[in-house]
């Protein structure tokens, strides 16, 4: 199982994917908001959505897992 | 007389009211939100209230919790800053409502020039020049391509009530239109709470020149000068000086006069801004007003020796400005940067533990700040933390001091953008004062890019 954490602090602005989707790597997958600013957050490698752990809204804190692929 | 001030914000604008409170004789108070509670403004007032969680919905934005607040401590007054509920013409009446005095201008011209489109409209009737533009009626691709089209690209599309360079979007031609428009309405409504959008002819090459204005309860009205705003990153405000460079003396002349015309002709109270595009030829374009003190006051402040705070204060207090006395200044230059808590080449927010931060005391610095060594710089804010204003007998006298104080800055735990702040002081266009609003596009990024 492969993990796509955040890098940053900040609130959950948009999530681009749901279980099931494939994402291929450098895909945006959830955008952040840190410091009113608009961060995307890509996918490293190729894979399909396992699970979704974050809402839209939600505040996620630097390294929390956003999903995970399998 | 106003007698206790309440701030309604926080961070070094907070902190700067209450240094202007102290001198004045007027008691303080700060309120404070969750993520705030050890921060330096909540001990710069004389008492601090919480009103709220991290996030501003729940504190600095909560109007009902701020104005109990107020009634709670014996605040005769609210000052809102910039920011949050500084423009906001609903929190405005709310206060007043409230039978306390609000630092700003009334709610009714806060409303007409917080709105792009009846902002232009009221600039059109005061005969000052408005950049060619249209408003976006619907979200219709159609209508927007058919709009874009008449006016000419390159376009800016703008949020209507937008402001902070959020919710803009440069649009060169029509497939990029069709592909960003989604995001800007939907920036557009959770910014502003308005989808409505606005069209402008794109100014290729523009200086961002804004005058300084102050108008009283008797129709008085005082241009106090021009800041240039040109070095910008993602449309907001890195550098700021006072006075422009390389501005021939007929266009600053013109200048204050459009701003005069303006503030007068709204019947402008309190300090504002007008906000103005000067191109390659000097064409002067009015761009918006902000109807509040902003971030880069200081640099007017340095050169006129006017505490624009306590001049807000005096005109809320039914004074005259000719009732104001102006101090005797020796410096003829002042320029401010804004120290981001950002990666100094992608822009990127940097936040965390501020581990180290000190700034060297020199003669001709100001230093503006809302952060101390220690503290946790969270996500939850805009990433400005602090400002630092040079005052030089010259421009290049100011900009040298500058860079001295910044080489010698400490600052670790964060990224900070002083590195691009010092490249940018030493460069030759900057230097030379012939930077536009594309230089950190032109000389920063793209030479980052060609690095990479």
């Amino acid at each position: 199982m492969k993990e796509v954490k955040t890098n940053m602090a900040g609130n959950v602005w948009k999530v681009q994917v749901a279980a099931g989707d494939e994402v291929t790597a450098g895909q945006e997958v959830v955008i952040l908001e840190s410091m009113k600013m608009e961060i995307p957050i890509t996918a490293e490698e190729d894979g399909t959505v396992e699970e979704v752990k974050v809402e839209e809204g939600s505040f996620v804190n630097e390294d929390d897992v956003l999903l995970t692929l399998k | 007389m106003i007698k206790k001030l309440l701030v309604a914000n926080r961070g070094e604008i907070a902190v700067r009211i209450f240094k202007t409170c102290e001198k004045l004789g007027i008691k303080t108070v700060a309120v404070f939100s969750d993520a705030d509670e050890a921060s330096v403004h909540t001990r710069a007032a004389d008492e601090a209230r919480w009103v709220g969680g991290s996030r501003v919905k729940e504190s600095y934005l909560n109007m009902d919790k701020i104005l109990e607040v107020a009634k709670e401590t014996g605040a005769d007054a609210i000052h809102p800053g910039y920011g949050f509920l500084s423009e906001n013409p609903e929190f405005s009446k709310r206060v007043k409502e409230a039978g306390i005095t609000f630092i700003g201008p009334n709610e009714e011209i806060m409303e007409t020039m917080g709105n792009k489109i009846a902002a232009r409209e009221a600039m059109i009737k005061a005969d000052v020049p408005v950049v060619p533009g249209k408003n976006l009626v619907s979200a219709d691709e159609k209508e927007a391509a058919a709009v874009c089209e008449e006016i000419g690209y390159p376009v800016m599309i703008k949020a209507a009530s937008g402001g902070g360079g959020i919710g803009m979007q440069r649009v060169d031609h029509k497939d990029e239109l069709i592909k960003v428009l989604p995001s800007v309405i939907k920036k557009a409504e959770t910014f502003f709470g308005s989808a409505e959008l606005y069209v402008e002819k794109f100014i290729e090459n523009p200086r961002h020149i804004e005058a300084q204005v102050v108008g009283d309860t008797f129709g008085n009205v005082q241009c106090l000068g021009e800041r240039d705003c040109s070095i910008q990153r993602r449309n907001q405000k890195i550098i700021e000086e006072a006075p422009a460079a390389n501005l021939s003396e007929e266009t600053r002349k013109s200048l204050f006069a459009y701003a005069e015309k303006a503030a007068k002709d709204i019947g402008y109270t309190n300090v504002g801004t007008i906000e103005f595009l000067v191109d390659e030829q000097e064409n002067i374009y009015f761009l918006e007003m902000n109807t509040r003190l902003q971030v880069e006051h200081p640099v007017t402040e340095e050169v006129t020796g006017i505490d624009l705070v306590e001049w807000q204060i005096r005109i809320a207090e039914k004074k005259r400005i000719s009732e104001l006395k102006e101090r005797n200044v020796s410096y003829e230059h002042a320029i401010e940067v804004r120290i981001y808590a950002e990666d100094p080449v992608t822009f990127f927010p940097s936040p965390g533990k501020l581990k180290r931060w000190s700034f060297p005391d020199m003669d001709q610095i100001r230093y503006d700040s809302g952060v101390e060594e220690g503290i946790q710089v969270t996500p939850f804010y805009d990433p400005m933390l602090a400002k630092v204003i040079a005052k030089g007998h010259s421009r290049s006298d100011a900009v040298e001091q500058l860079a001295v104080c910044l080489e010698k800055a400490e600052v670790e735990g964060i990224k900070t953008n002083i590195p691009m702040l010092l490249e940018t002081l030493q460069h030759d266009v900057f230097k030379k004062g012939n930077a536009t609003t594309q230089f950190v596009q032109k000389y920063v990024i793209e030479k980052n890019r060609t690095q990479v």
